[in-house]
């Protein structure tokens, strides 16, 4: 399976004869993983990146897309083969996501809202729930959209409103959700809602009778994401629609699906800001001032070199926790907070700095850096506002690399 | 049983700093679960044990301390002998 190597396998040359060779550290991708990179910005730069901000100003994502992604098993791509979905490891993971978020945020969220739901049915969904939608969600045929924000509720998970009511062998959902990612056209939404004055997570498909989704239209970023509103009114369920038990929909469901949520996103944050340095690097050595070309002023050169030694660290960060996750250490979720709080700083910043080197020329949609910085702000509320993460993360064992 | 319970206690002790924790100590009671550590115990019992925690098996009650945690360990993996 393509991964970073794994510790200790590729031992340097022994040193003196006789010598038991120590193991070096070694921090780079696989031929596979090279290459599978390869084919990820090369679809980018034939489908995706041309397009992007034509999709963000009509605020719509074209059926094509999806279909070319499912067609590439990128819907479902890290769901193991076994249950349908790519079996893409970790790390190839992240580079698809970092290639998709280079050219799309609003595609990469797709990826990371459907891949949110597929994951946590195939974790905690029964027996039947995973029999019914495991395959059609990790193969893409069927597209999962998570649904835990609320008008009045939101990194306050436990908070939610909505609610849930046994009724034999069913549960009758009621109330509303807001920001629902690509929920003008998910097949099925993960929902958290109280039960028994508990949060607790369901499974409800887009055709179940008393729901209604309405667009969310007019947001500053990823806006062609296809945002909605939904409004659950008497919807029934059957009790297999249950994801775990009751009162487990925040500590296991949510989590499991915004850890996931949180990887995804701090890849396709490092996207943006490898975006960001690459149109800078082009339009600075293109725009010329006083006599020479953006790029032979040092203070372009110092933004630079800001922007290309964060995007790089960012990316460590990503490749440390993958690396975690294929390993399956413990602290990988951690490690995956830590590196989605980063990422999404630096995607911020570049995508700032992309604009200020721009001048007015980044402010307009001829070029993609406005687009950039509206997109890299979401990173820093989703799945995890860096403020919320800042609570977390001094309490959270860090094992030293 | 008593080495499961020293894992156990030295994966805890990690989020539980300046804390010796009891076997029979309710962990949720000492106020320092969040959902991190919620998922983190649940990651860290299957890939140490060699056990798959399902969804019948989120009761609190399993986690509730280093004693339950183990005797759930232990019930799994004498049904996983079993089967």
């Amino acid at each position: 399976m393509p991964n970073l190597e794994a510790p200790g396998k590729n031992s340097s040359p022994p040193g003196e004869e006789g010598e038991t060779p120590s193991p070096q550290m070694r921090i780079e991708l696989s031929s596979q993983q090279i290459e599978a990179r390869g084919g990820f910005r090369a679809f980018v730069d034939e489908h995706v990146r041309p397009f992007a901000g034509e999709w963000d100003r009509l605020e719509s994502m074209p059926a094509e897309m999806v279909s070319r992604l499912r067609e590439r098993n990128w819907l479902g791509a890290i769901a193991p083969r076994e249950a349908g979905g790519g079996g893409m490891d970790p790390i190839t993971y992240g580079l698809l996501t970092e290639a998709i978020g280079s050219g799309c945020s609003s595609l990469r969220s797709l990826l990371t809202v459907h891949d949110m739901v597929t994951l946590t049915v195939l974790r905690w969904g029964k027996k039947d729930l995973k029999e019914s939608w495991g395959p059609r969600l990790a193969c893409g045929e069927s597209i999962g959209a998570l649904a835990l924000s609320e008008p009045n509720a939101g990194s306050d998970a436990a908070g939610v409103e909505t609610v849930a009511r046994p009724d034999g062998d069913s549960f009758i959902l009621q109330g509303a959700k807001k920001w629902v990612t690509f929920g003008q056209i998910a097949d099925a939404y993960l929902v958290l809602a109280q039960c028994e004055g508990k949060p607790t997570g369901f499974l409800v498909p887009a055709e179940t009778e008393g729901l209604q989704r309405k667009p969310m239209c007019g947001l500053m970023s990823t806006r062609a994401s296809m945002v909605a509103e939904l409004h659950l009114d008497d919807c029934r369920l059957a009790a297999s629609c249950m994801l775990g038990r009751i009162g487990f929909g925040v500590s296991h469901i949510a989590s499991t699906a915004l850890d996931h949520g949180r990887y995804s996103v701090a890849w396709g944050s490092v996207g943006i800001a490898q975006a960001c340095l690459d149109a800078c690097q082009e339009y600075a050595s293109q725009r010329r001032t006083f006599g020479k070309r953006l790029d032979e002023h040092q203070l372009l050169q110092r933004k630079l070199t800001e922007m290309t030694a964060e995007t790089r660290a960012a990316r460590l960060l990503c490749y440390r926790a993958g690396y975690q996750r294929r390993t399956g250490h413990f602290a990988a979720a951690s490690e995956t907070m830590l590196a989605k709080y980063f990422a999404s700083r630096v995607a911020v910043r570049a995508a700032s700095d992309a604009v200020q080197m721009h001048g007015a020329n980044g402010i307009g949609d001829e070029y993609p850096v406005a687009r950039y910085l509206r997109d890299s702000k979401l990173t820093e509320i989703i799945e995890g506002s860096s403020q919320i993460i800042q609570t977390l993360i001094p309490s959270l064992p860090m094992p030293e690399i | 049983m008593q080495e499961r319970k020293i894992k156990i206690k030295e994966f805890l002790s990690q989020f539980f700093k300046n804390h010796d924790l009891k076997d029979d100590e309710d962990i949720f009671a000492l106020g320092f679960v969040n959902s991190l550590l919620a998922m983190q115990l649940v990651n860290f019992v299957e890939k140490e044990f060699s056990i798959a925690i399902e969804d019948d098996d989120l009761d609190f009650e399993n986690f509730r301390t280093i004693g339950s945690i183990d005797a759930l360990i232990g019930r799994k993996s004498a049904s996983h002998a079993e089967s």
